[in-house]
């Protein structure tokens, strides 16, 4: 049996997941990686998109992040997201309920409000969940 | 000497008053419950973010962007006030307020241009008598459900960040209440911008292994120093909320008490009136059988 990877995603609100696993496959900026045990020291921004924890070859979980940043240390991997959830945990419905209900109060706002960009960003990442749940 | 019908009708004021203050107890109890909760689940998040910044700004050495190495002056400073929306709640505004104060004054005998951004109703209200001159914005948290306070503080920090790149502020330092406690809530002055990494942070141990980054440090720093307001500015919105309610809930239990004893001693007052009346008709009619 390899080695395990400590792996620990936390997001604002709290901390989703933390424990030891084989394999995590994120998606950087650059590009979708991969991390195995004994990883070399390596920090990356995150975009949206799913992180997928394998134990094994099996996918044990999948977690939708909204950009964030991953950290590969000799302790492990921490996944630092601004919002995550796991895929199944979510509904389909909810996800079209909660859709709705941010573009409406996009559409309440004046323009120029402060809060336009971070809902804007929230749409995005709700139509990116709803796309992950699709297939 | 106040008749019995005054004294009755202040035993029943009083009574519905400590009504009040004994529901508003224990509606501030299960808010506090609520709010620590939202602010111990941020905690993690917080945490490790400000170990990454301290790995990367150590990395990165005193060449980082704007937002972490400063814009080199120190003219302008932004003091952001983070109050409740509503009072009642014991000495909790008050004290940030007091704090607020003596760091204004001080930066204004130092000779600094001094902006006041204030959060939260209470805040405002107090500074305004003096310092109403200094107030640049105002951010309202009364439409705030629960503890969801991520959309205002993505909205805060983007607020920050976008005025300091347009250079309206050198530094900028949030003024809030700490919650250390229920019984202690402490007023802490914290510099957001230019932000500095948290001292002490317990540095990695690489194995000798060379850290790599994705694109590259700079790139990094950018997309994580927002972020870190953000957090900073999140944290303290949790903090100050699950603080109000603290206090609100020791303010009211002791409002309670007091009514208690205020009822206790009305009653005894009421008591005497009472019997006094009493002995007098009695002396009445007994002397009035008398003179017969």
């Amino acid at each position: 049996m390899a080695d395990k990877l400590h792996f620990s995603l936390v997001s604002p609100a709290r901390e989703l997941f933390s424990g030891a696993v084989d394999h995590v496959i994120a998606p950087g900026t650059e590009g979708e990686f991969g991390v195995l045990a004994h990883h070399a020291p390596f920090m990356t921004t995150l975009k949206n998109g799913v992180v997928r924890v394998l134990e094994g070859d099996a996918v044990r979980m999948r977690i939708y992040v909204r950009g964030g940043f991953a950290d590969v240390t000799p302790a492990g991997l921490t996944i630092l997201a601004e919002e995550a959830r796991n895929l199944t945990d979510v509904k389909a419905e909810d996800v079209d309920a909660e859709l709705e209900a941010t573009r409406l109060k996009l559409l309440a706002l004046d323009k120029g409000d402060p809060k336009q960009f971070a809902l804007q960003e929230q749409m995005a990442y709700l139509e990116g969940v709803r796309a992950a749940l699709a297939n | 000497m106040p008749s019995l019908k005054d004294l009755k009708n202040r035993i029943a004021s009083v009574k519905s008053t400590q009504k009040i203050t004994k529901a508003m107890q224990l509606v501030a109890a299960a808010k506090l419950k609520r709010a620590q909760d939202a602010a111990t689940a941020a905690r993690p998040y917080a945490e490790r973010l400000a170990a990454v910044l301290a790995n990367l700004a150590s990395s990165a050495g005193g060449n980082g962007p704007k937002l972490l190495a400063g814009s080199g002056k120190s003219d302008v400073h932004l003091v952001v006030v983070m109050t409740a929306e509503r009072g009642l709640a014991g000495g909790f505004n008050a004290y940030v307020v007091k704090l607020a104060r003596q760091k204004i004054q001080s930066l204004l005998n130092e000779g600094k241009t001094v902006k006041v951004l204030t959060i939260g109703k209470k805040g405002r209200e107090q500074l305004s008598r003096d310092y109403s001159k200094l107030f640049t914005s105002h951010v309202n948290l009364s439409d705030i459900k629960g503890n969801d306070f991520s959309e205002s503080a993505i909205a805060i920090g983007l607020m920050l960040t976008k005025s300091y790149e347009a250079g309206d502020f050198d530094v900028a330092t949030l003024i809030y209440s700490q919650f250390k406690n229920v019984l202690s809530q402490v007023p802490t002055a914290q510099q957001l911008i230019p932000a500095k990494a948290p001292e002490g942070a317990p540095s990695i141990d690489l194995g000798g292994a060379i850290y790599t980054y994705e694109p590259n440090e700079e790139a990094l720093l950018e997309a994580l120093l927002p972020r870190y307001i953000n957090t900073q500015i999140l944290s303290a919105l949790l903090e100050s909320s699950a603080g109000e309610q603290a206090s609100r809930m020791t303010a009211m239990d002791n409002a309670t008490r007091n009514a208690k004893d205020l009822i206790k001693a009305l009653n005894l007052k009421y008591n005497r009136a009472r019997q006094a009346q009493i002995t007098k008709e009695l002396i009445e009619i007994i002397s009035g059988a008398e003179a017969l």
